[in-house]
């Protein structure tokens, strides 16, 4: 909660110039965060911050374009938005920044897992390196290194690398990411790796909240997924289906992820579809040498090209 | 080599219309024998082909796709095969992790000069799906060897 008043002080200082402000406020019960879209003074006190503050709040931002829209971002959200202004899906004039220093946050799933319900929460401390949860009864201390998000494990970006406004210290250290649960994974036989997908994609209910979570998913009622014209997928039941329909997003995020997580958070059914993000991603690295969303005057790859490519070698198979 | 429906694979061709389907058509004025299991879809440029073609011919059951555009820098509107060659280069290197042979699906370029080239390319091509055998299609059976595999996901 560090910085928590500073920042609604800064929020209320630029709220007069800006139609809305998205932060976050507590959800439903004391564990749960949930989007806050501030337009007045009152609306700024709800405001909250912490590692319970999940969501990735620019996707919002294409939904608003043409609006003021001040949002509030962690390091690896800031990302996000680098990569919406460089394909010009929003207006850097139109968007204020509040960035902030972030040492992670926890993952739902593996609360539930160390707490055995995903039920209402009474209470929840949250302290410098973890949370403590009153469930049922009972006190749960749980460190950030047990049930903190996938991702922060491997976080090099904790400092917001696009803000308008900073509030607090920067991190410094950063962590290595070497992709080894891509590579362990692909280590295994390709039958079991065909399967594996089957298994995990006959469970997708076809809710597409993965899409509609996804910051960089911006085709919005024009899917091609549900478009009748052109015609692309069926709306048949079948896994060949559901499978084409997490491909679709693997490639239409190519070169663009940021690896947010906010997709594979938001699967009901917890289908572990980042490990697709990631895998393209590593690829887009050692073929273009490009982390999305990380330099703010870079090109997407896949928007760009090169006569003589230093990593593809097409010739003579 | 005749067509012949019990031995044939069903590979899809989806070649570029200013190079690489001049490229068959030389091949077949020419009169050189080539194997016939590839189908070839006619697109105005490699440009136009979305990775997306590919893993639907492949997830719906083609035993091999095969992409042919022009040479780079001589694409009929200059920089398409540039962009193909980025996109499908990437598509290449993403089929592994879905258990997907990623021999299944090549690339390439050829010229509309070049028939000896085309032949050589559906040759070896089809050689290669022939080596590695029909695709496992995804069916019920399928499905449930693979729920068996994976009873705790
Ligand atoms: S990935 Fe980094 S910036 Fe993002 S929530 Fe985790 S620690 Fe914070
Ligand atoms: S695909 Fe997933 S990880 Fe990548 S940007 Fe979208 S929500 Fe984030
Ligand atoms: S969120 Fe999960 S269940 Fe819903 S469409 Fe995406 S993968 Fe399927």
């Amino acid at each position: 909660m560090q910085y928590l008043d500073e920042l609604k002080s800064k929020i209320k200082e630029k709220l007069p110039d800006l139609d809305v402000v998205i932060g976050w406020e507590q959800g439903f019960d004391p564990l749960r965060a949930t989007p806050l879209f501030m337009r007045t003074e009152e609306d700024v006190d709800k405001l909250t911050w912490g590692p319970l503050c999940v969501h990735n709040l620019a996707t919002y931002l294409t939904g608003l374009k043409g609006k003021k829209v001040g949002v509030v971002v962690k390091g690896c959200d800031s990302r996000s938005i680098i990569e919406l202004l460089q394909e010009k899906l929003i207006n850097r004039e139109d968007i204020t920044v509040f960035g902030l220093p972030c040492e992670g946050v926890i993952s739902m799933k593996k609360v539930a897992r160390a707490v055995g319900t995903l039920d209402y929460i009474e209470k929840v401390d949250v302290t410098t390196k973890g949370i403590t949860v009153s469930a049922e009864g009972k006190d749960y201390d749980l460190p950030l290194t047990e049930v903190g998000a996938d991702k922060c494990g491997r976080c090099q970006y904790h400092n917001a690398l696009l803000s308008d406004v900073f509030i607090g210290d920067t991190i410094d250290d950063s962590a290595e990411d070497d992709y080894s649960d891509v590579t362990e994974f692909e280590a295994k036989p390709r039958e079991e790796r065909l399967n594996y997908w089957l298994a995990q994609m006959d469970r997708c209910l076809r809710c597409y909240a993965c899409r509609n979570a996804c910051p960089l998913c911006v085709c919005r009622d024009h899917c091609v997924a549900q478009s009748r014209d052109p015609h692309w997928m069926s709306q048949d039941d079948t896994v060949q289906s559901k499978w084409f329909f997490q491909m679709i997003h693997a490639m239409h995020l190519a070169g663009r992820c940021t690896e947010c997580g906010e997709c594979e958070r938001s699967c009901p059914v917890g289908i572990p579809i980042l490990l697709l993000r990631r895998k393209m991603n590593k690829q887009i690295n050692e073929l273009f040498d490009y982390k999305a969303g990380t330099k703010i005057d870079a090109k997407p790859p896949l928007m760009a090209f090169k006569v003589e490519e230093d990593n593809i070698n097409e010739r003579g198979w | 080599m005749s067509a012949d429906a019990a031995t044939e694979l069903r590979i899809v061709g989806f070649l570029c219309n200013w190079c690489s389907y001049g490229g068959a058509d030389t091949a077949g004025v020419g009169r050189f024998q080539q194997p016939t299991d590839l189908r070839i879809i006619r697109v105005p440029c490699s440009g136009r082909i979305d990775p997306l073609f590919v893993v639907k011919s492949l997830v719906n059951g083609a035993d091999g796709v095969l992409v042919s555009g022009c040479h780079p820098r001589d694409c009929h509107y200059s920089e398409g095969n540039f962009y193909a060659r980025r996109r499908l280069e990437a598509l290449k290197s993403f089929l592994p992790i879905l258990g997907i042979d990623e021999r299944r699906f090549e690339y390439t370029w050829v010229s509309a000069s070049e028939g000896q080239k085309w032949k050589t390319v559906v040759e070896k091509f089809t050689e290669r799906i022939h080596e590695l055998g029909p695709a496992r299609k995804i069916n019920a059976e399928m499905l449930a060897e693979a729920k068996a595999m994976f009873a705790t996901v």
